[in-house]
This record gives C-alpha cells, structure tokens and sequence, in this order.
C-alpha cells in the first residue's frame, strides 16, 4: 500500500463519463431520425447529412488549426453539431447552404466563443437561425414526402405549422381540411426540416439517452408539458383558431428541440430545479410564437432565447451547501 | 506639438469606432450600405470640426460648471445646420439616415473630443483633430457598411458585384449583422496589431 497521502479537491468519484462517449451517445440517438429521413426524403436528404457533418469537422479543424489550438475534431463535438443542423435543415437545401450553416456554427457561435464549452448558444441553432432569417425562400422551400424508391418526384408543399398559419392570418381559422393526420405526422409522413418529421424517430432516440443517463428528464418533460397545458388552454378557449396540443406536439421542430437541442450540456442549466424552469421557458414561448409570432415555427428562437437566460437561472437555483445554514440577517 | 501626429491617431492609433469604441449607435444602425456610412460619416465629421472650432475659440469664456450643457448647445446648432443642408441637397440620404441625424448631437466621439481636446488646446490643433478623428470615423462607418453590402446586398456603392446568381446573405444588412461585421473587422485589426508588434 503506498504511503504516499493525495491530496485533490473535488469531484472525487469520477464516473468514467468522456467527452467522446457523451457525443458518441447522441449520435446514435439521432441515428433513427436520420434514418427517417433519408426514407422520406431520399438522396439529397443524405447528401444534406454527409455535407453538413464533414463540413462542421472540416471547419472545426481548419478553424483551430488557424487559432493554434490543439485540434479536437476526434471528441465527436463538430460531427454532432453538423447532423444536428442538417436535421435543421430542408430536405432540398443547395450545398452552400449548408456549408455556410456548417461555418456559422462552427466559427462564429462556437470557436470564437472559446470552443466546446464556452459557447452561449447552441451552434446547430443559431446557424439555422442565421440562415432562416438570411435565406427565408431556401430554408422554406418544402417538399412533400417522397419515400425511397417510391419514384415519386419531389412536389413542393407547405408544412403543416405553415398551412396552420396562413390560414390563420388569412381566414382568421385553421384550415378546414389538414394534409395527413395524427398518424403521419408521429411517423414523418409531412413536409418538414429532415429532423422535424419523424416523432416516433426522436421519442426512440431521447429514451436511449434517458436510458444511457446523457439527459435527464427535466428538461424534456418541462418542455413537452409547459407545450401541451398552454396550448390546451388557448385551445380550449377557440378550438377553431388554435391546434390542438397533439398537433403542436407532433410537428414542426418541438420534439427534436426538447430532446436534442434544449438538452445540449453546454448552454443548459446545471441544477434540476433550474432545467425545470429553463423547460417551461422554452414550452411558454415556443407556444407564443407559433401562435402570435411572424413564424409558423419557434423552437429554435425559444431555445436560443432560453440559452441567453441560462447563466441567470443557474445563478438563482444555486444548491444551498451541504451543512449550509442560513442566518436571518 | 506635432500635428501630423494629431492628425493620423484619429484614423487608426486612436480611431473612434475601432480603437475607442465610441459613436457605435450610428456605426451600428446607419451601416447598411457603404454610401450610407460615407454620408453619416462626413455629416459627423462636418459636426465635429465645427463644434472643436468654436469650443476650442470660447473655452475661456465658458464656465467649468456648465461646460457640457454648452458643448451640447453648439454641437446642437451645427447638427441643425447639417440637417437642414442634407433635407435640401440630399433628399435620399437623409430618408435613408432618418433619426440619426438629429442623434449626431449624442454621439459621444463629439462630445469627448470637444471635453478631452479641443477645451484645452488651441483652435489649430482642435481643427487638426477633428478633421483626423472624423476621417477616421467616416473610414470606419464606411469599411463596416461596405462589408456589410458586399455580402448583404452582393454590390459595393450601389453597383452589383456578383451577378444576378448571388443570393444576398440578408443578415449582414439587418442589425445582427452590424453587431458580426463590426466584431469580426475589430478582431482582424487587433490581429494587424499584434503583428506589428
């Protein structure tokens, strides 16, 4: 037995938990749903994947390389940016649309932040932000399902939030008749970014991290649930106005963005209690803007939003210190 | 005193937007074109060599006590000059830089050049300062709306650069954009900089 006493300051169990594993974890959680998505909408749905992800790793790499820092592409960090923002994206996005995406959020909202870790924002969602607002036509030019070799060519369409708006804006009600039902959209079966169609894809994917403990389920279930009690409120007060909460559950890009892009360790709160509070933010706004906002989606503004409030909720949800008793001043 | 000296720190040792960070309410909302930050730089730089002139020929007679509410009275009295000169000559520039105008009389470069400057230094040099510290505000504000043209708009000064395939990179014109181009321009100087040394 040595005799030699260590001494080191906390943590001193040490779980075994390594950057890779963590990042390996999510992208074979966020397999399924890229599998959907190559089923519905084919090759240009895998050639949006591959151009998204070595181009997140090719920048992440040329970018430290530049900056003289140890390069860090093998932590699997860059390759989970690129297929989260290729889920971000529709299916026909050009090619230099997604790699204008991949430098986005790769140099500015992360290297220049400091690198993995010291990013604000979520890197997918900002670039997808940064292009939605950049290029409105591109990044919502729709096409309707066309399953793998169906030989089906692509027909433009408009996705189910979208049509829930316009008709909205322009009749005062949601449209009469809704193209596909509850049962297409919890398989994929709509018009969408490659991520945003496949429900049942991403319920699969969050309960291998729920299981393998990448996430816990506050943040999920603060999420889903803030979203479905206020959308049943407004709901219930005009059902001819406002979708019901099934609806608002199963489209659009709410279930990748509460299971993948709110969870993300890095800009998320630290403490339960504080993911709790962070969770019903995101459900709170994610509901005002799809029904109030100029977009037909607002996930990624909610997230990105809720991002920004992080350090503030980490800050008053503190754990009080073991022993800790308060004096009364 | 040397006044060459006086002259080039305003374009680039001390520059305003660059090197001070001051004035960045104009830099930052005006800068959506190189024209618009031309013509909002050389109002300002107008402002700026008038009201060093005549606080740098009255600050003797001026009142410590009361010397910014009278810095802000002259400055005040050329922006009123200006606008009236731009709604007359410049119809299109002066839509197109609306309240900012009126909001030169804020601008903190004016400001602390006639409290930091031209209050303690004879009119020569005040003049030789605010023509250097203008220049290089108007160099700034145009270098920031150029680049934000280029790629928001794809043309420099109105004239198309890359063809009609271009798709404009429409952030670069909104306000995120100016808060991107101007941190980006400021890193590649600071990298100038350390070159240098």
């Amino acid at each position: 037995m040595s005799s030699q006493l260590y001494l080191s300051s906390s943590p001193h169990v040490y779980a075994g938990d390594r950057t890779e594993q963590i990042m390996r974890g999510v992208i074979y959680a966020l397999l399924p749903a890229c599998g959907v998505a190559v089923y519905f909408f084919g090759l240009p749905a895998l050639v949006t994947l591959a151009l998204a992800t070595f181009g997140c790793v090719g920048f992440e790499a040329a970018c430290q390389k530049a900056m003289k820092q140890p390069v860090t592409v093998k932590d699997g960090s860059a390759a989970l940016t690129g297929i989260l923002l290729a889920l971000n994206l529709p299916p026909n996005a050009p090619w230099w649309l997604t790699l204008l995406g991949a430098f986005v959020a790769i140099v500015i909202s992360k290297q220049i932040y400091g690198g993995l870790g010291y990013n604000p924002f979520n890197p997918a969602l900002v670039a997808r932000v940064v292009l939605l607002i950049s290029f409105p036509v591109q990044m919502t030019r729709w096409t309707a399902p066309a399953p793998l070799f169906s030989g089906i060519d692509a027909v433009s369409t408009a996705t189910p939030l979208g049509q829930a708006k316009e008709s909205v804006m322009l009749t005062g009600s949601l449209p009469s008749s809704m193209q596909g039902g509850m049962g297409d959209f919890l398989l994929g079966n709509m018009a969408g970014c490659l991520g945003e169609v496949s429900a049942l894809a991403l319920l699969l994917g969050g309960a291998y991290l729920l299981v393998r403990r990448i996430i816990t389920w506050h943040i999920p279930v603060a999420y889903l649930g803030s979203t479905v009690v206020l959308a049943g409120i407004f709901w219930l007060v005009d059902g001819s106005r406002y979708p019901d909460p099934l609806f608002h559950l199963l489209t659009g890009g709410l279930m990748l963005g509460a299971l993948f892009m709110a969870t993300d360790m890095v800009t998320s709160p630290i403490t339960g209690r504080g993911q709790i509070v962070y969770g019903i933010g995101c459900g709170i706004l994610t509901v005002l803007i799809r029904l109030f906002g100029g977009y037909p989606e607002g996930v990624s503004f909610a997230i990105l939003l809720m991002n920004a409030a992080t350090p503030l909720i980490d800050r008053y949800t503190q754990p009080t210190k073991f022993g800790y008793v308060e004096t009364k001043a | 005193m040397d006044l060459a000296r006086e002259f080039g720190k305003g374009i680039w040792r001390e520059n305003a937007v660059f090197r001070l960070l001051l004035g960045l309410c104009p830099a930052l909302a005006v800068t959506t074109s190189a024209e618009n930050g031309l013509g909002m730089g050389l109002a300002t730089t107008f402002v700026l060599l008038c009201s060093n002139i005549v606080v740098s020929c009255l600050r003797k007679l001026i009142p410590a006590k009361v010397r910014i509410p009278s810095f802000i009275v002259i400055i005040a009295s050329f922006v009123t000059v200006v606008q009236l000169l731009m709604e007359a000559y410049v119809y299109d520039l002066y839509k197109a830089l609306g309240i900012f105008i009126p909001l030169i009389v804020v601008n903190c470069l004016i400001l602390g050049r006639a409290e930091a400057f031209a209050s303690k230094q004879t009119t020569l040099p005040s003049i030789i300062d605010g023509l250097g510290m203008g220049l290089g505000f108007t160099l700034a504000l145009f270098v920031l709306g150029g680049v934000r043209e280029i790629f928001g708009s794809g043309a420099l000064l109105g004239f198309s650069l890359f063809g009609a395939g271009y798709q404009p990179f429409l952030l670069m014109i909104l306000p995120p954009g100016a808060f991107i181009a101007l941190g980006l321009l400021l890193a590649g100087m600071n990298r100038l900089d350390a070159r240098k040394e």
